[in-house]
């Protein structure tokens, strides 16, 4: 795993050079205006991004204050609590990635905050450690993916969006969870 | 649905910090014993919605007396609110040359007929994922674009390629302020996070000293093969529940109390 990981390190960062060298000599080889075509894109990429501020703003503003309020700490103790009146006190130590797991589809910053702070408590290489790890690496950050690309296009309703993608997220979370429970508790 | 969600992160933030500082402020002002049915009083005053989130509150500031004062509480949640507003314009501005840059380099694949090309290699899988996008639509090739660069991991790149995606979609779209079963399925698997290579995570794990930072690489892929696969299954399902359907159809009535004035304003027309 450790000498693949250096050539595929490589590979990844040559793959935007490459991408551009490709459709560059393909749009001369098809004779396209090729700086022209690429301004009218760029045009449209800076309009996008622009459209998007509002969106963002309302939806960063929500979900800061309610991070900030200290919700998913409480939710962890609680958590303490009840698995100890109920005498699964082994079971207490996944309660650290609680946090994780809720702040996730939220805040991507805060996640990796929570996360590095799982790594400097328990280490990366702990049970803890590379469960968080995989957390983070088979999910994403839902609401600010849903609100930039809803944003983009002025769409309100969302329909059943918003449901299937936590849905996705919840079954990603807990899918890490069992996985490292098996493969990585010692 | 959106409103809902905004309105309750709010007032479900600052009644709740507030409600936890004033605890944290009342325990420490009189460490009695009959401080529980105290702080049970208080919590009752709040609007229902904040109950079970109250009762949390005492609980957790019982258990453990670290926590903030209303002043602390105060101070915090003015500067997450500042905070959030100047950081997603910083955000915004960042993107707008990525942005730039990657949508001028698509136009020109688009128009030198490579997209085009890529898309019909992995026309199959398209229409299985998407039956509702026309066979030769350009949403399919800014779809591909956008998963194949999530798949190496090019975040920068993903974003632009992604809205692009989504305003082809709009152009197939009969209502232009809610989203097609497209548009959900597309999103569903983009935040399940297809990706091959994590090396955020990598760098990460390396940085707080992992003897072995790629270790969970292969749990990662199983685990976000997992959540794609729900992502579209449940979007699929999802989609048929009248609760969930396009407006035109009636019964959407049926939906969410909140947003039913909504509703009524697009019957009306």
């Amino acid at each position: 795993m450790d000498s693949i990981l250096p050539t595929l390190d490589i590979l990844s960062q040559w793959s935007i050079p490459l991408a551009i060298l490709v459709i560059l000599s393909a749009g001369v080889y098809r004779r396209v205006p090729v700086y022209e075509a690429f301004v009218a894109g760029a045009r449209e990429g800076f309009e996008v991004a622009v459209m998007i501020i509002p969106y963002l703003v309302a939806m960063l503003f929500a979900i800061k204050v309610f991070v900030a309020s200290g919700v998913f700490d409480d939710a962890k103790r609680l958590g303490g609590r009840m698995l100890a009146s109920i005498g699964c006190e082994q079971y207490a130590e996944t309660l650290d990635l609680l946090p994780l797991a809720l702040t996730r589809p939220l805040s991507g910053g805060g996640a990796r905050g929570v996360m590095l702070e799982i790594f400097e408590e328990h280490g990366p290489d702990s049970f803890l450690g590379l469960t968080a790890s995989i957390m983070m690496g088979s999910t994403e950050t839902t609401f600010y993916i849903l609100t930039v690309y809803y944003g983009a296009v002025q769409i309100r309703r969302l329909r059943h969006t918003l449901p299937a993608c936590l849905l996705a997220d919840a079954a990603g979370l807990l899918a890490s969870v069992a996985i490292g429970w098996l493969w990585f508790r010692t | 649905m959106l409103n809902k969600v905004w309105c309750g992160l709010l007032l479900a933030g600052i009644l709740y910090g507030f409600v936890r500082a004033a605890c944290h402020d009342w325990q420490r002002a009189s460490s009695s014993p009959g401080g529980v049915v105290a702080e049970e009083g208080e919590s009752s005053t709040g609007p229902p919605a904040s109950g079970p989130l109250a009762s949390a509150a005492s609980a957790a500031s019982a258990a453990a007396r670290s926590g903030r004062g209303l002043a602390a509480m105060g101070r915090d949640l003015n500067a997450a609110a500042l905070d959030a507003a100047e950081s997603s314009v910083k955000i915004c501005i960042g993107l707008i040359g990525v942005m730039a840059l990657w949508l001028g380099l698509l136009n020109v694949a688009r128009e030198a007929g490579l997209v085009d090309a890529f898309a019909r290699l992995l026309r199959p899988l398209m229409r299985r994922l998407f039956p509702e996008i026309p066979a030769d639509h350009p949403a399919q090739g800014a779809i591909l674009m956008n998963l194949s660069a999530n798949m190496l991991g090019l975040e920068n790149a993903a974003t632009p390629l992604g809205l692009k995606a989504m305003k082809e979609l709009q152009t197939l779209n009969a209502q232009p302020d809610t989203a097609t079963n497209s548009m959900a399925t597309f999103l569903a698997i983009n935040t399940s996070n297809v990706t091959l290579i994590p090396f955020a995570i990598i760098g990460y794990r390396q940085l707080s000293g992992s003897q072995d930072p790629a270790r969970p690489m292969l749990a990662m892929l199983l685990a976000t093969t997992i959540s794609t696969a729900v992502a579209v299954v449940a979007a699929r399902m999802l989609q048929r529940l009248p609760r969930y359907a396009a407006p035109t159809v009636v019964s959407a009535g049926a939906a969410a109390p909140a947003i039913s004035t909504e509703v009524a304003a697009v019957d009306e027309k």
